[in-house]
């Protein structure tokens, strides 16, 4: 039966010979290509951003509202705890990333995008950028709502652009991570279970209340790990306490969570080629 | 005969698995050619060697005139993909994905456009394409697909089982897309699991067993392989009761047709039996050739 009704497709007329080829894409054109991209889909995805910004602002409210005056009743807990809520913003949004790129990973669009002649690393940089978008804008909401609150800083602008610019290296080296993660992990789903692991080191940070009102074996970790010398760091710019070493715990801590996750997150992406 | 795709002596192992034993193949310029054959066979691998995606072990693949292993990027600037599962962005529209891998293609975004416009409407999509892949059915999905390798007019073009999972009328549109593409003069490489589609669609077939082609040429010369005609029983019904090859010969029918004549005599309840006898189909053939690896052909499934 060769004379199946002639489908509306079939108008297809030859077009010019089949001779073009593409040419290999300069400097970082492919990247904005995908930045772009990703930042299509963080607009569109109205659910998530939403959640970027309740998640830590309810946080906030909760911590100030309901916790503070227990852990601090001379009501100042609010200036305590906005540093740490800005850090736990940072992480939730970051998340999402391990989705995305598990997503692309698990799907042909890979494949397709590593038959081009184009560098297909491109993809993951997309990713990170929107994050790190996303993320500034999501932090700079939860700061507004802060300042509603009775937050009171008192940093001069060049102390708020660092701020900007330590908040900044935490996000893209924690959506590093998360990238990393979602191309290790086999399904968008697994990705966004191991990606919950990683959001409880702030809890044990100083993020919520001082190291030194812990358990021993526990003000050791709370001190020792990434997080505590990026939000001490954050309060001493924004508030003033005493910064002693913090910065430079920070900014390594930061540096060297980018290295390591670029470098697995490189090896696992030239690994996966032609595999889902 | 200029080649499109020269392969010799392929060979791929993934730990102690190999899945391709030394394969070769030639695909003539302007060609449809179909790689056929059961799941696990190494089709897909072929695939994603001949479109640089992975490394092979052993032997080499020149496609478009470019070794993949010694020139990936080049033969990247000369082929297109349009692999198993859907590579398409759901968030993104119909008309905002063939923009995008425009622009990857090195279009600028003016031209990008103007070519997205030129290939929704040649797809049939111009009805959903400024609505969001998400909300698009399983052909419309394959069609967009088809339509992001089309971007650039590559003159080589790679599908890995591209009507898997469509209905029949989808199927029968991308088979009318896929003809007309090789009447323009791209060479179409496909992989597929149905008979009729190879029959249908290409020049020439290689059936792949086990990770060597077990045979080859076109969809003539493979029934051909077979021998001679078969004899078909049917009930009053049409359905086939009893299929008998044959060498061919005369003295080989009038045994088929004695052998049918005692089944329906001692079968009782065989009423109003018509004989006939028809050429080997491509079904034929694939037993034919991969009779012994039975075990490995459950998933073959014969298109309608």
């Amino acid at each position: 039966m060769t004379t199946a009704t002639v489908p509306a497709s079939a108008r297809a007329t030859a077009t010019a010979p089949a001779s073009a080829r593409r040419p290999r894409l300069r400097g970082v054109a492919a990247e904005r290509v995908f930045i772009g991209r990703s930042l299509i889909h963080s607009v569109r995805d109205v659910e998530a951003l939403l959640m970027a910004v309740v998640l830590p602002t309810m946080l906030m409210l909760m911590f100030t509202f309901i916790f503070g005056n227990a852990i601090d009743p001379s009501g100042g807990y609010v200036d305590y705890v906005v540093p740490g809520i800005i850090l736990l913003c940072a992480g939730f949004g970051a998340a999402g990333t391990a989705i995305s790129v598990s997503r692309d990973m698990t799907t042909g669009i890979i494949d397709r995008i590593r038959t081009m002649p184009l560098r297909s690393g491109a993809v993951l940089t997309g990713h990170v950028v929107e994050s790190l978008v996303r993320n500034l804008v999501a932090t700079a909401v939860v700061i507004g709502v802060a300042l509603l609150v009775g937050f009171s800083p008192n940093a001069t602008p060049l102390e708020w652009l660092a701020v900007v610019g330590v908040v900044a290296l935490y996000i893209l080296a924690i959506t590093y991570l998360f990238a990393a993660i979602g191309l290790a992990a086999a399904s968008p789903e697994a990705a966004s279970g191991y990606g919950f692991i990683l959001l409880f080191l702030p809890y044990l940070s100083s993020a919520f209340v001082p190291v030194d009102t812990m358990p021993e074996w526990l003000q050791w970790i709370a001190e020792n790990q990434p997080i505590t010398p990026v939000i001490e760091t954050i309060r001493s710019l924004l508030l003033g306490t005493p910064m002693g070493d913090s910065a430079w715990w920070a900014v390594g801590w930061c540096v060297l969570i980018i290295v390591v996750a670029a470098v697995w997150g490189a090896w696992l992406f030239r690994r996966k080629a032609g595999r889902r | 005969m200029e080649l499109a795709i020269d392969v010799r002596g392929l060979r791929k192992q993934f730990g102690r698995t190999e899945v391709l034993a030394g394969l070769d193949l030639a695909v003539p310029k302007g060609s449809v050619f179909a790689l056929l054959g059961p799941n696990g066979a190494g089709k897909t691998t072929t695939i994603n060697i001949l479109t640089t995606l992975v490394a092979p072990d052993a032997g080499t693949a020149i496609v478009a005139g470019c070794d993949v292993a010694r020139a990936p990027g080049e033969v990247q600037q000369r082929i297109a993909l349009t692999g198993q599962s859907a590579a398409v962005d759901e968030v993104l529209t119909g008309t905002e994905n063939l923009v995008m891998m425009g622009r990857l293609s090195g279009l600028t975004r003016r031209a990008a456009k103007a070519r997205a416009a030129e290939l929704v409407h040649r797809f049939d999509l111009e009805a959903a394409a400024d609505r969001r892949v998400g909300t698009y059915s399983g052909g419309m999905r394959r069609r967009l697909d088809l339509a992001l390798s089309l971007v650039v007019d590559v003159p080589v073009l790679f599908l890995d089982e591209p009507t898997t999972g469509l209905d029949t009328r989808s199927r029968q549109e991308l088979w009318a897309v896929i003809r007309t593409l090789a009447d323009a003069g791209t060479t179409v490489f496909l992989t597929t699991q149905y008979l009729e589609e190879a029959d249908r669609l290409a020049d020439r077939i290689a059936v792949l067993d086990r990770g060597r082609i077990a045979a080859e040429g076109t969809a003539d010369e493979l029934k051909a392989r077979v021998g001679g005609d078969v004899v078909e029983l049917r009930d009053a019904d049409g359905v086939l009761v009893r299929e008998i090859p044959t060498d061919g010969s005369v003295h080989g029918l009038r045994a088929a047709i004695d052998e049918l004549d005692r089944a329906s005599v001692g079968g009782a309840g065989v009423d109003g039996v018509q004989v006939s006898i028809r050429r080997p189909s491509l079904d034929d053939v694939f037993l034919a050739i991969t009779s012994g690896a039975e075990a490995s052909t459950p998933e073959l499934v014969e298109a309608k």
